[in-house]
């Protein structure tokens, strides 16, 4: 190569290779890693922003191929209906295979005992449905849209995330990790989760669809909504799944969704943000983090997350 | 906007974690809910321990101790700096080395009262092996030493009769407080002696990444073949470009078969483009319907082709419990290329204190040991101080599939191979 070649290499380097480019690469990838290593991998796909964002870097991955791995809903019953049929959409259009599993049903099938209380959150029983249908499909490597920066024993796990049979992550034992070599080997029973976009925030997940123009369930921006208002003073969306009293306030607010899960445990952000464009500022200014503003399950212990994914959460 | 990857390391102790933390704290990147979880921990003093911002795991809050790396994030309007913080502790030196291997700059702490000690310098010496070539030494609880110049500059002396001595890259000193924030975001009125940047305004000024120096080099990750109608005779390498650049109509070499072709198209995301760089994400088709498969490297037939191996001398960073012999038969996995291999001999183990070379039988967790390595299937490999990328590689367990050590190219052809460090001999009267 000539130097008047290289000195033109970095020049567009500089102008045009940022770190979102940087951050996509290596999902790409991560994502071929799992191709390439495993046999019957899948995608989690909720139906939220970071999943919805993985299905667009698949079609980067592997168009003009298929998919190598099916599209999997564990499914709490508990949704927006916006977002299943987004989902619905998606799959269609996409022409790849959605397989689709119910809480409800596991809890039948295992007479698991449904939760109670106000908030009836099936998020903790999603565990047992994943299990079921990783079991069902003898899925060997599970990709998840879970990012380090959303809470701090995220911050800690590997982009392979290797578990033993009943899903449990070992944070003692992790694999170390090394460069952008991933070691997917595991024994017979254990299953690797696989996190792609490990390394992005929740920002460079807005940035990431306002610049590839990824269409987004209605409940991310800014809609009028009938909530409850909680004891810390977050807003739930009101839902048949809530057992509500004559204490309760009841208020119909401007409101739009940080992310998408259980809508019985997933609140609800004031917000009059129409556009991308509007909820990037709205984050540049926002004080409180992703989950901070949305989940209602963290908030329970110290160690929330760090329990839940030793038992096998996401 | 460009990317910063960096990696604190040093002793336990030594205030790493507190140091990330008030990096975040004084740079308005920690979100309200997440402080307030923080305060509810308060001491009893008043004082918040920002150590808990990446002590994520149950164990390290109950230890006060770091044992696995934290990954975090922040951006200035200069930069966006993804931040490791890795564990002091010797027992946990293999997740420093996870960190480490990703880093482009690290920041080596030591407590003033301490100066460099034999953790500085292991954690030195493995940052330095692993390709990493900007250095800060963050001379910390300069609030301890009554902010004195003069035992800063001891430090700064002492560490860089250290780099000097063993050829490793020159450090940028920086005296400060990560639990007070002196000099960590913002200059400090307890450091009128220094003129230096802060830490974070040197953060933001030294350079990135830049895989596109090194000669061009792709490896095959997964062969897309869609056999639909419209595309019945589709076949497209998909791969990462790994360093340099490569462009349509470019003559090319399939490693390890030898085969030549043409590079007949570059895509990405399913747009042509005539050039590529790296770290691109990209497929490539070829002219010829040549033998192609997974692990396979694609490139620039020549002078600049990386070498053909089945026998390889390599740095050994050991990552096991058990301990590994010579003899002992495993897996390399070099990217996306996977064989069978053995470690023929073990010829020295670096002292980490002295970094001499000395002769031992077996590697144990933690060492740094120098190897000779024998594959089933040949290996396209570089020198890993050429390239990060194609001169590195992991050894696994074939049974458990656990990740053994991490592996750095020294030397690919046998007419540079070091002869081992004898034992030492038992002189008798
Ligand atoms: N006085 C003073 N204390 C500090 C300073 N920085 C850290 N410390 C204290 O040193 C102790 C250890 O801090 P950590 O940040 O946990 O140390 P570390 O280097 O991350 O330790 P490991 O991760 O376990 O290796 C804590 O009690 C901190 O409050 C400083 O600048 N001044
Ligand atoms: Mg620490």
């Amino acid at each position: 190569m000539t130097d008047n070649n290289r000195t033109e290499i970095r020049t567009t380097m500089s102008t045009t290779f940022d770190y979102l480019d940087r951050l996509e690469a290596e999902a790409i990838h991560i994502l071929r890693e799992v191709a390439g290593q495993f046999e019957r991998p899948a995608l989690l796909f909720s139906g939220g922003k970071d999943s919805i964002v993985l299905t667009r870097l698949a079609e980067k991955a592997f168009r003009p191929g298929r998919f190598p791995f099916p599209l999997v809903h564990v499914d709490t019953g508990h949704n927006f209906p916006e977002v299943l049929q987004y989902r619905d959409q998606l799959a269609a259009q996409l022409g790849e295979k959605l397989v689709v599993r119910k809480v409800e049903d596991t809890i039948r099938r295992q007479r698991l005992r449904e939760p109670g209380g106000k908030y009836p959150s099936r998020n903790p029983l999603q565990t047992y449905t994943l299990l079921e249908v990783i079991e069902e499909f003898e899925f060997d490597a599970c990709i998840g849209g879970a990012r380090r920066d959303e809470e701090k024993a995220r911050a800690k796990e590997r982009i392979f995330s290797v578990r033993d049979e009943f899903g449990q992550w070992d944070p003692k034992r992790q694999r170390p990790e090394l460069w952008n070599i991933y070691n997917g080997r595991i024994q017979k029973g254990e299953n690797v989760r696989v996190f792609p976009i490990s390394n992005w925030t929740e920002l460079d997940v807005w940035r990431y669809i306002q610049r590839e123009n990824i269409p987004l369930p209605d409940i991310y921006f800014g809609h009028e909504r009938t909530c409850v208002v909680l004891p810390s003073g977050q807003l739930l969306g009101l839902t048949e799944h809530l057992q509500l009293d004559d204490e309760d306030e009841i208020v119909t607010r401007q409101v739009r969704f940080r992310t998408v899960g259980d809508s019985t445990c997933t609140a609800a952000v004031e917000s009059d943000a129409r556009t991308v464009e509007d909820i990037i500022q709205d984050l540049l200014l926002a004080k409180v983090s992703e989950r901070g503003a949305t989940r209602l399950d963290d908030n329970i212990s110290e160690a929330g997350m760090e329990d839940r994914k030793r038992n096998g959460y996401f | 906007m460009d990317l910063l990857r960096f990696i604190t390391c040093g002793s336990v102790d030594d205030g790493k974690s507190t140091l990330i933390g008030r990096l975040l704290y004084d740079s308005e990147s920690v979100s309200l809910d997440v402080l307030a979880a923080l305060e509810k921990r308060q001491a009893s003093n008043g004082t918040v321990d920002l150590a808990l911002l990446t002590d994520g795991l149950r164990a390290e809050r109950e230890q006060g101790i770091t044992i696995d790396v934290a990954y975090k994030y922040f951006t200035t309007p200069r930069r966006k700096f993804i931040i490791t913080d890795a564990p002091g502790h010797v027992q946990y030196t293999r997740n420093m080395v996870t960190g480490a291997s990703n880093a482009d700059l690290a920041i080596v702490l030591v407590d003033a009262r301490q100066g460099v000690i034999e953790q500085t310098r292991r954690h030195t010496l493995i940052a330095a092996l692993l390709g990493i070539r900007h250095f800060v030494l963050a001379v910390n609880k300069m609030d301890l030493v009554n902010y004195d110049e003069a035992v800063f500059a001891r430090i700064a002396t002492d560490y860089a009769e250290l780099t000097n001595h063993f050829h490793l890259p020159a450090a940028t000193a920086i005296p400060l407080s990560a639990l007070q924030g002196d000099n960590v975001v913002k200059p400090s009125q307890h450091l009128p002696w220094y003129t230096g940047p802060s830490l974070l305004q040197h953060l933001e000024s030294v350079p990135g990444a830049q895989e596109t120096e090194a000669a061009p080099r792709f490896q095959v990750q997964y062969v897309i073949r869609p056999q639909t109608p419209e595309l019945p005779d589709y076949r497209g390498y998909a791969g990462q470009i790994l360093s340099g650049q490569y462009r349509r109509g470019q003559r090319v070499r399939v490693l390890p078969s030898g085969l030549e072709s043409k590079i007949e198209a570059i895509e990405v995301n399913q747009q042509e483009v005539e050039t590529a760089v790296a770290p691109q994400a990209v497929v490539i088709r070829l002219r010829d319907d040549v033998d192609v498969s997974r692990g396979d490297a694609l490139v620039p037939a020549g002078p600049e082709e990386p070498t053909l191996t089945r026998e390889l001398e390599a740095t050994l960073c050991w990552m096991s419990e058990q301990p590994l012999w010579p003899g002992r038969k495993l897996l390399v996995q070099h990217h996306s290329a996977l064989s069978k291999a053995a470690v023929s001999a073990i010829l020295y183990k670096v002292n980490v204190q002295t970094f001499a070379r000395v002769h031992t039988e077996q590697a144990q967790l933690n060492d740094i040991v120098r190897v000779r390595l024998k594959t089933a299937l040949p290996l396209a490999v570089d020198h890993y101080t050429d390239n990060r990328t194609t001169g590195s590689f992991i050894l696994v367990d074939e049974l458990t599939g656990d990740t053994l050590a991490a592996g750095l190219v020294e030397a690919a052809n046998s007419e540079y191979f070091t002869a081992p460090v004898a034992p030492p001999v038992a002189f008798s009267i």
